[in-house]
């Protein structure tokens, strides 16, 4: 199946790199998103590459993919230093990449996907392509329907096709970015079984996470990178000799240099005394028809008290959206009641609804939440565009306007060159603040956090958690929106696991509870 | 009316309805592919009317109507060359260079058809007719649908050719891509700036032979602007068709009837202007838009330059 | 497709006075420059027919600029030009690309030269005026109200339904002057003649028609309101991201029928303004074709309305020198086209190169 050389994992060490990255110097304008990286990528190996957002992970990958080229160092495949001028090249070179966000087109199929790339002329050769995976697929208990439309797939299944594309290829350097971002419990530990066949085979697999329990799950060996430089590398032989906690500890230290747990292990101090104030914001019967791309709504029921985190789990794309907008206003419910602060508020519009105090914080946080190429200071009054003081009969004021931005800029520790910066030259962490700022600004009562650290580092993902921790603290109602379970048993006071529309089951955040969610997002009963 | 009268009536309809629709559809089947690979392309009015021109000129001076179709398709080849070296490789807006061509070519076919051509205005001979055996006997119908141009014959046969490169070849899917997800096209080591630009090329050298069409086979001579918006009409028709080449078929045929209607209509001596009839299938498109209205499933990545890197 | 993938968004950043006076002449440069550049290449051309290039742009910039006679025609033809920029930034700057200004501009044009000639027999020739804009700009909003609601409940893209009401309203202003608006009196087929003393006031001493002056409120205006207002800001917000107005819980499809409205309505006034100010009647198969000139400039003046009325003023001196130039030289009037689009494109390249080199100066 692959070209790489027959080793078994065991001597993998003294195996040949396939790759080997040295002095490697990447910038792009404004920072060194690679300084002077050394490694080597060798055959029968998982090497992590471990690293916060903004470490040089993704520019690592982009250079091995062949998207972006060097400034200095020299990539050497086999020994040879080569430059990959494409990523055709590096296809051809036999490096696969499975990228964060999935490359499939949508409109194409499963089959359609995996021969784009063959030479144009050519008749698409479904028969032998159809033998070629079914025979990768068996070996590696992956099922996929090659007729079935990219849309129409879940993201793991996705990636699961993305990988099988790579293999196809023969690839002999399977690339994972952030591959277990969309994945449930279950899916991920799949995944890791997965590598550890294919390293078994003889390839090589770098893994890109942030995780440091997937990092420490995984690997064999482990480089981290932090701002742009490699900080440290675990060999396998150390690796082996290190158990799990022993391993995450060197982590974080490399990473943060303190020695520590995880500092992610964080859990919720139960609240029972919240059980008995009326409900702020309650739900029942909420229903939407499904669409493409989303399962819709299916009779969603529950309350959330005044100081309660409500955290609803489940794997992405099982109707958090939908639920989130058809709270905020954004899409109107084809059935259901949603009363907030006692009053019936199932026909508002969105600005009513935020005016009352119900608001919510997008994930999408340049698709919707901003507006890319519009100054911080309009994207904080983006929902409240018109109102004084900052329109007078409808003309902006522009002191106003600014001296509100600055205020909150200074509040939430927005990193910002000016208040004019259009808001999408921030980083995702500080788009976040603003975001933030925008929708606890005055008078909220209720929020709605649709992963709220979905792609931030550690340090803006802490920041962010203990925010909501205070709002929820100063009296407010949360509800969580999350696919990281480690974050909703951090914060939340109860659990709601939505799969397929529905609510599956809540439970109580107390001992025990990361088993039951698991169990009903892998649609076991509680 | 009598039954004689009637027939003739419909065979001039017919015929003048086909002869009509093939640059419409020539222009809409290249526009499709441009679109299909995400290029928004609104320089079509001016690959046609460089087709319609050279096409004219190089029938005129070579005596060969197949040498104009030639002549026409590197006109409007060497137009969108010039679409595509701006709009695809370097990524300039595709409305502001689509009209600069199109009002360019405009001028500069009509400035050299004045100095050439001014006081002369030379006809071609009729062009020569293939008439289908037996087909061409059928009553009525026969020779309003078999006796025509071959290059009539070849336009209908591009639909078929373009519906077996969708669906059939690897080309195909590449156009997809390049349409629907870029990206995901060039990590799959396909080149998305060289499937676009393919595909922008066809459309000149398609729109290049629908001008030529129009002037040497439709009119038999060039006049200024002769084009009058039928590229245009092709970017519509591409737009409605979303992708199926049947569909630019049917919606060709559709303002070919309603353009040879006002002719027909003349020969039956019934006197109703002709910008009334010429409205009539947009109406016609306009209420089917009303009445079934939905979402239009353009490409994801129409009229969006593509760059390696950015997300 | 959005605002900014046509490359067009833009969001000045207040800066300091130097800076911006350093930027503005970068700015001013970038345009001259290409404008020389596009004087050149033509100028090639012209010798190829063998016309003299120096003699003919001579020609052109007295005619055009110069001569009192030229200049006082060349502002006056900006009049309609304006307004059909004003209703093409409007439309733009929200992100609908509103292709079809030409069939608005027509049918403004027509039932202004309807109107006018009956209306100044009952009331005075002001009131008659306005009368007739207002006419004129409720009919090319009606016009626009069926791509608008296409596209606001429907998504129905607007650049197809827009092209289609053009054809469409081409054929309709031709039917209306041939068949509804007919002048009894003549042979032409051609409407009603609004008498010259009726029409707009001429400026002072010149044969200027005061359209001018209305063209520029228009656009400044406009400028103003997308640039300074709540109502322009929900409306660029809509433009730059569709998905963020409806975050934000602006009424989407309300805004987008109210920016049909706006730049039909101001098509619908240009063309009126052409009417009542100059043409005096409508004769059949009349169809300037400003619109898709004007577009163009619009594009190249990233939708600022000041820089669109200094691309305005070039466009009228290119179109009223070169009809000079066509009359007396014998270079057809096409040339004027080659011209323009020569300009058009070799503006946008440099463009490009600058933002290229920009961003690598910056790097």
């Amino acid at each position: 199946m692959t070209a790489g050389s027959p080793n078994s994992s065991a001597d993998s060490s003294i195996a040949e790199p396939i790759v080997t990255l040295s002095g490697v110097t990447k910038r792009f304008p404004g920072v060194v998103a690679n300084d002077d990286i050394d490694m080597a990528i060798r055959p029968g190996e998982v090497h992590v590459l471990l690293g916060e957002n903004g470490a040089g992970k993704s520019t690592l990958i982009g250079l091995l993919s062949g998207l972006i080229a060097p400034d200095e160092g020299t990539i050497a495949i086999d020994g040879r230093a080569t430059q990959i001028a494409s990523p055709r090249h590096a296809l051809a070179l036999g490096i696969g990449t499975v990228f964060q966000h999935t490359m499939l087109v949508p409109t194409l199929t499963v089959a359609e996907n995996l021969l784009l790339g063959e030479p144009w002329w050519r008749r698409p050769r479904k028969e032998s392509l159809q033998r070629r995976i079914e025979d990768l697929s068996k070996s590696l208990g992956i099922e996929i329907d090659l007729d079935a439309l990219a849309a129409d797939l879940s993201l793991g299944e996705q990636q699961q096709v993305e990988i099988l594309r790579a293999l196809s290829r023969n690839s002999r350097v399977l690339i994972l970015d952030e591959s277990t971002s969309m994945l449930t419990p279950e899916g991920i530990e799949e995944l890791g079984d997965l590598m550890r066949q294919l390293v078994k085979r003889g390839l090589a697999v770098v893994f890109i996470t942030h995780k440091l329990k997937e990092a420490a799950a995984f690997g064999d060996r482990i480089s981290v990178l932090k701002l742009g430089r490699k900080v440290g590398e675990i060999s396998p032989d150390r690796f082996r000799s290190l158990d799990h906690d022993q391993l995450i500890a060197e982590f974080v230290e490399m990473m943060f240099g303190k020695r520590s747990g995880d500092p992610e292990d964080v859990v919720r101090s139960p609240h029972p005394e919240l059980r008995d104030r009326q409900p702020l914001l309650s739900v029942s019967g909420l229903t939407l028809a499904p669409a493409r791309g989303n399962p819709g709504l299916n009779d969603i029921a529950f309350d959330v008290r005044p100081g309660e985190i409500l955290g609803i789990a489940g794997i992405d794309g099982n109707g958090q959206t939908q639920l989130a907008r058809v709270l905020a206003g954004q899409q109107r419910a084809d059935g259901g009641d949603i009363r907030f602060d006692g009053k019936p508020v199932t026909d508002w519009p969105v600005h009513a609804r935020r005016d009352a105090g119900l608001r919510y914080l997008t994930d999408d946080r340049l698709g919707e939440g901003t507006v890319g190429s519009f100054p911080v200071s309009i994207n904080l009054l983006l929902k409240q565009i018109g109102d004084p003081p900052f329109w007078r009969n409808g003309i902006e004021q522009t002191a106003a306007i600014d001296a509100h931005a600055r205020d909150l800029i200074r509040q939430y520790d927005v990193r910002t060159p000016s208040e004019h910066t259009p808001i999408g030259r921030l980083s995702g962490g500080n788009i976040q603040k603003a975001l933030l700022a925008r929708e606890l600004a005055e008078g909220a009562k209720a929020v709605i956090f649709n992963k709220p650290t979905y792609g931030l580092d550690l340090a803006n993902t802490l920041a962010t958690r203990s925010r909501i921790g205070d709002v929820a603290q100063s009296g407010k109602a949360v509800l969580l929106i999350s696919t990281d379970l480690d974050e909703l048993l951090a914060l939340s006071d109860r659990i709601a696991v939505l799969s397929a529309g529905r609510i599956v089951g809540t439970v109580d955040n107390e001992p025990g509870a990361r088993n039951a969610v698991g169990r009903l997002m892998g649609g076991l009963a509680a | 009316m009598d039954a004689l009268f009637t027939q003739m009536f419909l065979g001039a309809l017919f015929f003048g309805a086909i002869t009509a629709a093939v640059p419409l559809l020539l222009a809409g089947l290249g526009e499709q592919m441009s679109e299909k690979a995400g290029v928004l392309n609104i320089g079509i009015e001016g690959m046609m009317i460089a087709g319609a021109y050279f096409g004219f000129l190089t029938a005129y001076q070579a005596e060969s109507i197949w040498l104009g179709f030639i002549g026409g398709a590197a006109a409007g080849l060497a137009v969108a060359l010039v679409m595509a070296l701006l709009c695809v490789r370097l990524g300039l807006n595709q409305i502001v260079i689509g009209i600069g061509l199109t009002l360019g070519l405009e001028g500069l076919t009509a400035l050299l058809h004045h100095i050439q051509f001014s006081r002369t205005y030379p006809r071609l001979p009729a062009p020569q007719i293939l008439e289908i055996p037996l087909l061409a006997d059928i009553p009525v119908i026969g020779p309003a649908l078999f006796k025509h141009h071959p290059m009539v014959y070849l336009s209908v046969a591009l639909v078929f050719v373009m519906i077996f490169l969708y669906r059939r070849t690897q080309f195909g899917l590449n156009l997809q891509a390049a349409g629907d997800k870029p990206a995901a096209l060039d990590v799959a080591g396909v080149d998305v700036a060289t499937t676009r630009t393919v595909a922008v090329l066809a459309t000149g050298a398609l729109a290049g032979i629908g001008g030529a069409y129009l002037a040497n086979v439709g009119a038999g001579l060039f006049v200024p602007f002769i084009t009058n918006g039928a590229g245009f009409l092709g970017i519509v028709l591409a737009m409605l068709a979303r992708g199926r080449p049947m569909w630019v078929l049917f919606g060709a045929l559709l303002f070919g009837v309603s353009l040879a209607l006002t002719t027909a209509l003349q020969v039956a001596g019934i006197n109703i202007p002709t910008d009334v009839i010429q409205m009539i299938p947009f109406l016609a498109v306009i209420v089917m838009l009303v009445v079934f209205g939905r979402r239009s499933s353009l490409p994801a990545a129409l009229g969006i330059p593509y760059q390696r890197g950015e997300r | 497709m959005s605002t900014d993938a046509l490359q067009a968004s833009d969001n000045p950043e207040p800066r300091p006075r130097a800076e911006l006076l350093s930027a503005l002449g970068h700015r001013i440069l970038l345009t001259v420059g290409p404008i020389l550049v596009s004087l050149i290449i033509a100028g090639l051309i012209l010798v190829f027919v063998g016309v003299d290039p120096i003699k003919y742009y001579a020609y052109v910039l007295d005619r055009g600029l110069f001569s009192p006679s030229g200049i006082q025609q060349t502002l006056t033809r900006m009049a309609p030009m304006l307004f059909l920029a004003a209703g093409l930034i409007v439309a733009f700057r929200a992100g609908i690309w509103n292709l079809g200004v030409d069939g608005q501009f027509l049918l403004g044009a027509v039932t202004a030269a309807a109107s006018a000639p009956l209306l100044v027999a009952v009331v005075p020739a002001w009131l008659a005026a306005v009368i007739a804009f207002v006419i004129a700009a409720c009919v090319a909003m009606a016009w626009s109200l069926v791509p608008a609601l296409l596209k606001a409940y429907h998504g129905v893209n607007e650049i197809i339904t827009t092209l289609m009401m053009t054809f469409l309203g081409i054929s309709l202003a031709n039917v209306l002057v041939k068949l509804a608006f007919l002048d009894p009196n003549t042979t032409v087929p051609q409407t009603r003649t609004l008498p010259v003393e009726d029409r707009l006031p001429r400026l002072f001493d010149t044969t200027i028609s005061s359209g001018l002056l209305l063209g520029l409120v228009a656009i400044i205006a406009v400028h103003i309101l997308m640039t300074r207002t709540a109502f322009g800001l929900k409306l660029r917000t809509v433009g730059a991201n569709p998905h963020a107005a409806i975050h934000a819980g602006l009424n989407v499809p309300r805004l987008t029928v109210a920016v049909f409205a706006l730049s039909a309505g101001l098509a619908g006034l240009a063309g009126a303004v052409d009417i009542i100010g100059v043409q005096g009647n409508v004769r059949a198969d009349w169809n300037p074709g400003y619109g898709l000139l004007v577009i163009p400039m619009v594009f190249l003046a990233r939708f600022n309305g000041f820089a669109a009325i200094g691309f305005v003023l070039l466009l009228s001196v290119l179109s009223i020198g070169g009809e000079s130039a066509a009359r007396r030289l014998g270079v057809p009037n096409h040339f004027t086209l080659v011209l323009i689009a020569t300009v058009l494109i070799v503006l946008a390249i440099v463009e490009y190169v600058d933002s290229r080199f920009l961003k690598k100066t910056r790097a």
